[in-house]
């Protein structure tokens, strides 16, 4: 392989799982902009995405197309219903308070993972058979193209949704001032559900395209769910165009350095990059850090 | 009865218990649970002084006791430093680290140092299980040297429980007299109201970051004193998910009140040992407990007592310690 072969190599497999680090940040940041607070249940949306979509496979025999909507759709009425029995009945308002009880649900969801579909590793077939393909030298199969197209498509909805429709537009407003926005007539907990719900499918999408790339358990998602979130934070936390530019560049800098470091420390970049960015920018890239005024 | 004199009161009560708890203790296994509980109020303890007084949660705290058990152990068992310069030695480590990590973060709203410390608990179990020449790698590190102090050895459970409680003790004490110093109150006024708190001159970030620090202290001495009576240490006993479970005992007993996250470790940890089911649903109990608890009863077992009292015996009089 040549030195132009290998870049290409790993820009291809940067790409591939910057993208799904983008769709976990995109759901970070959508409840972030909601209510203000980190839902750590995040990464476990994505695991659901691919043990449904599993499940509906094997166990319903479902067609994939099928599978592939309803999976997604499941995981989006999870993500409402997290808001609506956890974090809109409780007492107390206090961010600290409501960050742990997505600890929590995240802790409790995988709990009921393990015993719904075990510990051991499943088999996730990808969506087109798996054939090698090729491009300026990079090896690589279908199911690459699934994910940076469907990633693609889903950024694209996503944004005609908050430009063009009424709801999108509602939510935007929830997020600049909720106040304001309750004052216009708009249903602020209506709009905050519909951000988890949205950061959901985001989530069970994410887990659907990838699982077949990496493998599939009950917690395949806590890894991919803590390096979304240091994407997020990386792209400037709370910042939808920052989110998707923080997954790729995190996606491409893990890449990369995989084939300069040992791939044993692999993880640990994304971690070192989080303190960096914390340290140094914390508004990340696209942000601006909100400072204690007082 | 002053504040102070309420406190030292449950101080010398829970002492009188600690005594003679081992008469009735006739199978030496609760003596391991109730020396692991003492490890567990050491940690948390800290861990409450930065919650409910800093009012910044950490995710990193397992990290922190990790840093204080594997520096201890390979300090001690690598290069056959004597145990207790060794936990000295981790947990100066131990403080320099908060201080780094929490400089930069504690000056800035919200969740930075949730997000830091989360960031910080990863990088450290990943260095635990790929350093394998110096820390063991997945099976850990084992053949640790026991506490040694004045000709004795705080090797089997009995010997231990008398340390590790003296230590949990003097931690509760310490801890509550930082709460009634000058950086208590001001903590306090800050945690009320952080505007009227720097107005009247508390310099906040500068408050919280020594809390952070000395939090981290607490943590590590914890986790030099685990490893030394175990004498054997693996990285999955220091996660992401450990640091959960002490956030949780602190928010199960109440945050911000010292003896709140005493029943949290208190309650917490025997739980599973006492109900051999919950092995294997211990994530589904734990969660399950936790979100029920912060959603119905964000002030914790202490705050719903306080809030039911009045109905039982005659009204309090001010908030007791």
């Amino acid at each position: 392989m040549t030195g132009g072969e290998q870049l290409a190599q790993y820009l291809m497999s940067g790409l591939t799982t910057g993208s799904i680090y983008a769709l976990v940040a995109l759901g970070f940041c959508l409840i972030h902009k909601a209510t203000h607070i980190v839902n750590f249940a995040q990464g476990d949306f994505l695991s659901l995405g691919g043990l449904m979509m599993y499940s509906l496979l094997h166990w319903a025999g479902l067609p994939a197309p099928l599978a592939f909507v309803l999976a997604v759709a499941a995981v989006a009425l999870v993500g409402a219903a997290l808001e609506r029995l956890a974090i809109r009945p409780a007492k107390s308002r206090d961010a600290m308070v409501l960050i742990f009880i997505t600890v929590a649900a995240s802790m409790f969801m995988r709990g009921i993972f393990k015993e719904v579909w075990g510990k051991q590793a499943l088999a996730m077939p990808p969506l087109s058979p798996d054939v090698a393909l090729k491009f300026l030298g990079a090896t690589f199969t279908p199911q690459n193209l699934w994910v940076l197209g469907i990633t693609l498509a889903a950024i694209a909805l996503l944004s005609f949704f908050f430009r063009a429709t009424l709801t999108g537009k509602a939510m935007r407003a929830v997020a600049a001032n909720p106040r304001a926005a309750a004052l216009m007539g708009i249903d602020t907990d209506r709009m905050v559900l519909y951000s988890f719900a949205l950061a959901g499918a985001l989530g069970g999408l994410a887990g659907v395209i990838i699982t077949p790339i990496t493998t599939l358990n009950y917690q395949v998602g806590v890894m991919m769910g803590l390096k979304g979130f240091a994407s997020a934070v990386l792209g400037g936390y709370g910042s939808f165009t920052g989110a998707i530019a923080g997954g790729l560049a995190l996606g491409l800098l893990e890449s990369l350095a995989t084939g300069v470091v040992s791939s044993a420390y692999k993880d640990l970049i994304a971690f070192v990059i989080l303190l960096a960015v914390l340290f140094v920018r914390p508004g990340g890239l696209l942000g601006r850090a909100q400072q204690v005024r007082v | 009865m002053s504040r102070g004199q309420v406190f030292y009161l449950q101080m010398g009560c829970l002492g009188l218990a600690v005594l003679l708890a081992p008469l009735f203790m006739s199978n030496p296994y609760y003596l391991n649970v109730l020396n692991v509980v003492a490890l567990n109020v050491i940690a948390v303890t800290g861990l409450n002084l930065l919650i409910g007084f800093a009012g910044a949660v950490s995710l990193g705290h397992a990290a922190f006791i990790g840093l204080g058990a594997y520096l201890s152990g390979m300090l001690s068992s690598i290069w056959g430093w004597p145990p207790l310069a060794a936990a000295l030695a981790a947990a100066v480590l131990a403080a320099l680290v908060a201080l780094v990590i929490g400089l930069p973060t504690l000056r800035l709203e919200g969740n930075y140092l949730v997000m830091a410390t989360l960031g910080f608990n990863l990088i450290v179990g990943i260095i635990m299980l790929q350093a394998d020449q110096y820390t063991g790698g997945p099976s850990g590190l084992s053949g640790i040297e026991p506490v040694r102090l004045l000709g004795m050895t705080f090797s089997d459970d009995q010997s231990f429980y008398w340390l590790a409680w003296a230590v949990a003790l003097l931690g509760l004490a310490l801890a509550r007299n930082l709460a009634a110093s000058r950086v208590g109150r001001g903590l306090r006024a800050l945690h009320d109201s952080p505007l009227a708190a720097a107005a009247v001159g508390v310099p906040t970030a500068n408050y919280k970051v020594r809390v952070f620090v000395l939090s981290a202290v607490y943590a590590s001495i914890s986790g030099s004193l685990y490893a030394h009576y175990f004498g054997i240490i693996t990285p999955r006993t220091f996660d992401i998910f450990r640091s959960v479970e002490l956030v949780t005992m602190c928010l199960v007993g109440g945050m911000g009140s010292l003896w709140g996250g005493f029943i949290g470790a208190a309650f917490l940890t025997p739980l599973p040992q006492a109900l051999h089911v919950f092995d294997q649903y211990k994530d589904v109990f734990y969660g399950g407990l936790l979100m029920v608890l912060l959603i119905r009863e964000p002030e914790g077992l202490v705050g719903a007592w306080r809030r039911l009292r009045p109905r039982f015996g005659p009204k309090a009089t001010g908030r007791p310690a």
